[in-house]
């Protein structure tokens, strides 16, 4: 068996969507941790050193390189995977099954994705491409060392405006809802069939995907009400 | 149980074959009993079409007791009907009330193309058993059916998984056309016992890209199979199957 | 006298010896000779299998749309094997001795003592194929006893025995499709054989998707299509379990044997009414536990749980205080139809009697409540009673549920008797070839092992028997002096006429465009055979079911009404042809059943019984199997191959 053969299959497809989904998920972990530093109420001290540290460190930088692969090969692999799978059925049915066999959400991955991707491509034109390319204002910490005025370039993009609030809030939810599916489908795909650990997965699959995603959205709200200092 | 009878209306998919194109017709039933099955339903009304000098309705069904896996309707959204763990075969009318109105489709995905009306080709099962769904013995060669101790918990897995009856609801219900629920049922049946051992990674291989070539779509987790399905059989078997994809995979040369 | 071959020597020998010195086929020669199998239920399969495994050429035919959904899938109790397992004394004698008892003495000795001798080994295979058998604690393989016999011999997977064993079957046949010796041809009926100088050469077989009418040929041709218990309308068979296949070949000069040997099986779902399609098989196996039971009373319209136990009449236990509710199927069957008769069934027809499980619910609690050492409050033994009732029998109670609305745990099930199985079939030699050289008939679509009555968990037995391990050495010896003949071309003039005579009778039944559906003119025929074929059978009722049988055939070919056309899936043309075919048979049956004025297993003649009611044998009259060869419409010549018992003497059976 070649490894082509083995990632074309319908079960290896399904491999990639899992494996990259943990990753992704590792990173929502290390982004919310690192985020949540716009609550240390010392004017964005804290976080401008954490976000100097990740885009100065060569570790990060490396494993962001990662991080892009994995994005894309989900998206792409996803993106292909509905197409195919929804080419299968031939006829439609004139009635559906619905929400009787299944929830929504773990029919809709391929629709919350494609607004996660959506989001994702504003919120990077928001911060990661200044921050790489284009340039921000620069700060000099307590330290002495010169680093990027993440913190300022959040508020400024969340206090101005409530649509982009109200957007980066949907991207959240749809976030949570493509985590309460994928959480633990991904572990279902990497084969753990044992009673015990499904439970345990689905019931911190839950657990993540609605404090994760909360920590997120709370970021833009916290800033638009001048909740954070 | 209280008795009693109704009037329905049913709205059925008629297609000629294969080749031409399907639509659905609207017909009545009047006075039937709760006490009749669906099947015994159909025979009504396929009675009262004989007469009417119209082509009867042709659907899939044999055993009528619920295991032969033959029957395969798609009744109001839900292959098998509204009843949990059940073929339709088994469904009987006092699931429905005065008045209601039926609509019946056959199972629809392109691995199960219609032959008639309600009656779908399900070959491709056949072709992926025939890709490994079996243990490689000539008979004769057994030895002693106690040579062999097997923990009870996983005989009565592989019961469970083996109590598949290849309807294909799990094909009709799921959104991608999957499978999935089927194969693993095999797989898991036979992985389970000794007996399957020397044969796992080339069966799991095997029986998936079958799968695959037939047409059937991938799983995604959401369960609809499971809900559908007439035997019980359970999702956890669709991650065994992973499991043993995935290893056979990484250790096949 | 038909010769039925059977080999010279002391019975426990004859098959050891026939395998000693039966020809072989070398393994080169084996892929030139093409073997037709009809059928791919156990029996069927699993010939398939091991011709294939073997090297010859198969090819399968069945009418469903899988193999895997052939009948024997809806066998639910277990299969016997005589394994001793549970050392209780059995062996392949005491297995051998209970099927030709349990058959009223009308099966023939050597096969009954081969197929004991085989089951061990069906078990053995059955396992190797990865089929799951309950099994306790320890690993090993779980039995449990069954009607009839005295030992535990019945190896089981819950309520679906038939089911795992078929698919194990069909496993090792799908096996062989994908390593090229066997096709498989599904959505196929086999309608006519196609003989040559006298010996079977192939068959006609009809796609039933298209329509279309295609030529087989075969060196030999294997008969595994089942039972005719539809014959009867209403039966747990199938609905498209049929006899077409065995009575094509009867036309074509096999004898059809003893074809009033029918099973009536004891528990089965009472008829709801007249929208009745077929009857659901409560196993065998809940005799085990639960007690059949009708009131003392007359006409008792009471609930069931109103009627307190002393006017409660467990009418089996009472009648057979040795075997109680586990008596054969035939003695359990007429001891209900008696009680119904007599005016003490129960429910809204009046046609059932009562099967509980009330007591085994509190047995199981009590053993349960003691092995765990919980106080066994009433509650507490019922719960856990309940729970262990459900393992066992948890399918079984459910499916009754759905098809009644009652729940079985909490009301006593309403069981009645109902046509299950046919011991009668087509006539084979020991090595089951049938009159017609090169024709072969397996499992229940041949006559041969169970007599006038079959024991419970003995038709999965006989069909993997036949299958797995008879066929493939019998064939051989026929097959040894095929080989010096070439395979004959499709074009010869015989299969050209036996497609010709197909398509003509299709065509005329098509255009026969009457006014009566199929399935109306099917369920009068039944009711004539349930009433004057069925439980209880008299001389004046069977001469009269033969006219009015004949006329009903009369009304058949002149007024039946099939939609559609020939040429496209009709399964309303299919089933007018089994359905004609199902009525020639009627008529056969109530000949047979007129001519054998005695009562023996499953053929009750009302005129034949002992004081109390019994079924009386009449050995010196009818120690013989009676093997119909078909001379012309409604005539048939009376064949009789005596029936000679060596080791066991007959004697009326007594079970209590």
């Amino acid at each position: 068996m070649t490894w082509k053969q083995v990632f074309t299959s319908s079960v290896g497809q399904k491999l990639t969507m899992g494996l990259s989904g943990i990753f992704l998920i590792l990173f929502l972990i290390v982004h919310a941790g690192l985020n949540a530093c716009i609550w240390a109420m010392d004017g964005g001290v804290m976080f401008n050193r954490a976000a100097h540290f990740m885009g100065d460190n060569v570790v990060p930088r490396v494993l962001e390189i990662g991080l892009f692969v994995f994005i894309l090969l989900h998206i792409i692999q996803g993106l292909m995977l509905e197409a195919s799978n929804r080419s299968k059925r031939g006829t439609p049915y004139a009635v559906s099954y619905g929400n009787r066999g299944s929830k929504w959400y773990s029919r809709s991955m391929g629709l919350l994705g494609t607004i996660i991707l959506l989001f994702l491509v504003v919120h990077m034109v928001h911060f990661w491409i200044p921050s790489r390319f284009t340039g921000v204002a620069e700060t000099t910490l307590p330290n002495g060392v010169e680093v990027h005025d993440l913190f300022s370039l959040m508020m400024a993009t969340f206090q101005e405006n409530i649509g982009v609030v109200i957007l980066y809030v949907i991207g959240c939810i749809s976030l949570a809802y493509h985590l309460a599916h994928g959480f633990q489908s991904a572990f279902r795909t990497m084969g753990v069939h044992n009673k015990r650990y499904v439970a345990m997965l689905k019931a911190i699959g839950y657990g993540f995907s609605v404090i994760v995603p909360l920590a997120f959205a709370m970021m833009p709200i916290s800033m638009y009400f001048g909740w954070v200092k | 149980m209280e008795h009693y009878n109704m009037n329905l209306t049913l709205k059925v998919w008629r297609q000629e074959n294969s080749d031409k194109k399907g639509k659905f017709e609207t017909y009545k039933v009047n006075g039937i009993s709760s006490e009749m099955s669906f099947l015994e339903m159909f025979d009504v009304l396929n009675e009262q079409l004989i007469h009417e000098g119209k082509d009867a309705i042709a659907f899939d069904h044999d055993c009528r007791e619920g295991i032969c896996g033959a029957c395969s309707m798609y009744i109001n959204g839900k292959p098998h009907g509204p009843w949990e763990l059940n073929t339709t075969c088994q469904l009987h009318m006092r699931a429905f009330k005065d008045g209601d109105t039926i609509v019946v489709e056959p199972w629809r995905a392109k691995a199960f193309p219609v032959i008639k009306d309600l009656v779908t080709d399900r070959s491709s099962f056949d072709r992926i058993i025939q890709s490994g769904g079996y243990i490689s013995v000539n008979t004769g060669n057994a030895v002693d059916a106690n040579s062999l101790p097997i923990k009870k918990d996983h005989a009565d897995a592989a019961f469970a998984a083996a109590a598949c009856i290849g309807c294909g609801a799990c094909v009709a219900a799921c959104k991608n056309s999957s499978a999935m629920l089927f194969v693993s049922a095999k797989v898991s049946h036979l992985a389970l016992l000794p007996q399957g051992e020397p044969e796992k990674e080339s069966r799991v291989l095997n029986m998936i890209a079958q799968m695959d070539k037939e047409g059937f779509g991938g799983c995604t987790n959401t369960g609809a199979c499971e809900a559908t399905c007439p035997k019980g059989i359970s999702l956890s078997n669709i991650a065994r199957l992973n499991k043993e994809y995935t290893l056979a995979s990484l250790i096949s040369e | 006298m038909l010769d039925s071959k059977i080999p010279a020597g002391k019975l426990e020998e004859k098959w050891t010896d026939y395998k000693g010195h039966c020809k072989l086929v070398n393994p080169a020669n084996k892929r030139k000779l093409e073997v037709i199998i009809i059928g791919t239920g156990l029996a069927g399969a699993s010939a398939a299998a091991a011709l294939g495994e073997m090297g010859y050429k198969v090819k399968t035919f069945c009418f469903q749309d899988s193999p895997r959904r052939a009948h024997s899938i809806a066998a639910q109790g277990g299969i016997n094997a005589a394994k001793n397992y549970q050392n209780d004394g059995d062996s392949v004698f005491r297995l051998f001795y209970d099927t030709i008892k349990g058959g009223d003495y009308r099966a023939r000795e050597a096969n009954v003592h081969r197929l004991a001798e085989v089951s061990a080994a069906i078990i053995d295979q059955c396992v190797a194929q990865g089929v799951p058998f309950a099994r306790e604690y320890g690993g090993l393989l779980s039995n449990r006893s069954f009607g009839g016999t005295q030992v535990q011999r019945t190896f089981y997977a819950a309520g679906q025995t038939g089911q795992q064993l078929l698919i194990g079957a069909y496993q090792a046949l799908e096996r062989q499709v994908a390593l090229g010796t066997v096709t498989q041809y599904s959505r196929h009926e086999m309608l006519e054989v196609v003989t040559i100088d006298g010996v079977a050469r192939g068959i006609i077989a009809r796609d039933l998707v298209t329509g279309k009418l295609e030529r087989h040929f075969g060196h030999a041709v294997l008969l595994c299509s089942g039972g005719y218990g539809n014959v009867f309308y209403l039966s747990t068979n199938a609905m498209g379990s049929n006899v077409t296949a065995a009575w094509k070949a009867h036309k074509k000069g096999a004898h059809f044997a003893n074809p009033c040997y029918t099973q009536i099986h004891p528990t089965c779902i009472p008829v709801s009414g007249d929208y009745q399609s077929k009857l659901t098989l409560m196993s065998e196996s809940l005799r085990n536990d639960g007690r059949i039971w009708v009131p003392k009373k007359q006409n008792d319209t009471r609930k069931a749980a109103d009627i307190p136990e002393d006017e409660r009449d467990y009418y089996l236990e009472r009648r057979y205080p040795a075997f109680g509710n586990l008596v054969p199927r035939d003695v359990a069957s007429r001891a209900a139809k008696e009680r119904c008769d007599a005016g003490y069934g129960v429910g809204t027809s009046k046609q059932a009697v009562y099967l509980d499980f009330a007591d085994a619910i509190i047995r199981y609690g009590k053993i349960e409540c003691g092995k765990l050492g919980i106080d066994p409050t009433p509650q507490i033994v019922r719960e856990h009673g309940l729970a262990v009732v459900k393992e066992k029998y948890g399918n079984l109670f459910d499916m009754y549920d759905k098809i009644t609305g009652e729940n079985p745990y909490e009301t006593p099930m309403r069981i009645y008797p109902a046509v299950h199985y046919t011991m009668g079939g087509v006539w084979v030699d020991y090595e089951l070839m049938t009159a017609v050289p090169g024709m072969y008939a397996l499992g229940e679509a041949n006559f041969s092992d169970h007599g006038a009555n079959r024991l419970g968990a003995s038709a999965l037995m006989q069909g993997l028997a036949d299958g797995y391990f008879v066929i493939p050495y019998t064939i051989g010896n026929y097959l040894a002096d095929e080989i010096y003949k070439k395979a004959e071309s499709t074009d010869h003039p015989a299969f050209a006429a036996a497609e010709k005579e197909v398509a003509d009778r299709l065509n005329t039944l098509m255009n026969i465009k009457g006014k009566q559906t199929v399935e109306s003119l099917h369920k009068r025929l039944g009711k004539i055979m349930w009433e004057k074929c069925g439980m209880g059978r008299t001389a004046e009722g069977l001469k009269e079911a033969i006219e009015e049988i004949r006329a009903l055939k009369k009304e058949f070919w002149s007024d039946v009404k099939i939609p559609g056309t020939i040429n496209e899936y009709n399964p309303e043309l299919d089933k007018a042809g089994r359905v004609a075919d199902f009525i020639e048979l009627g008529e056969l049956m109530c000949i047979d059943a007129l001519n054998r004025n005695e009562s023996c297993g499953g053929h009750f003649r009302e005129e034949s019984q002992t004081e109390d009611g019994e079924a009386l044998r009449d050995d010196a009259n009818y120690m013989y199997v009676a093997a119909w060869k078909y001379k012309g419409e409604h005539d048939w010549e009376l064949c009789k191959e005596e029936l000679k018992y060596e080791v066991i003497k007959p004697s009326q059976r007594n079970y209590k």
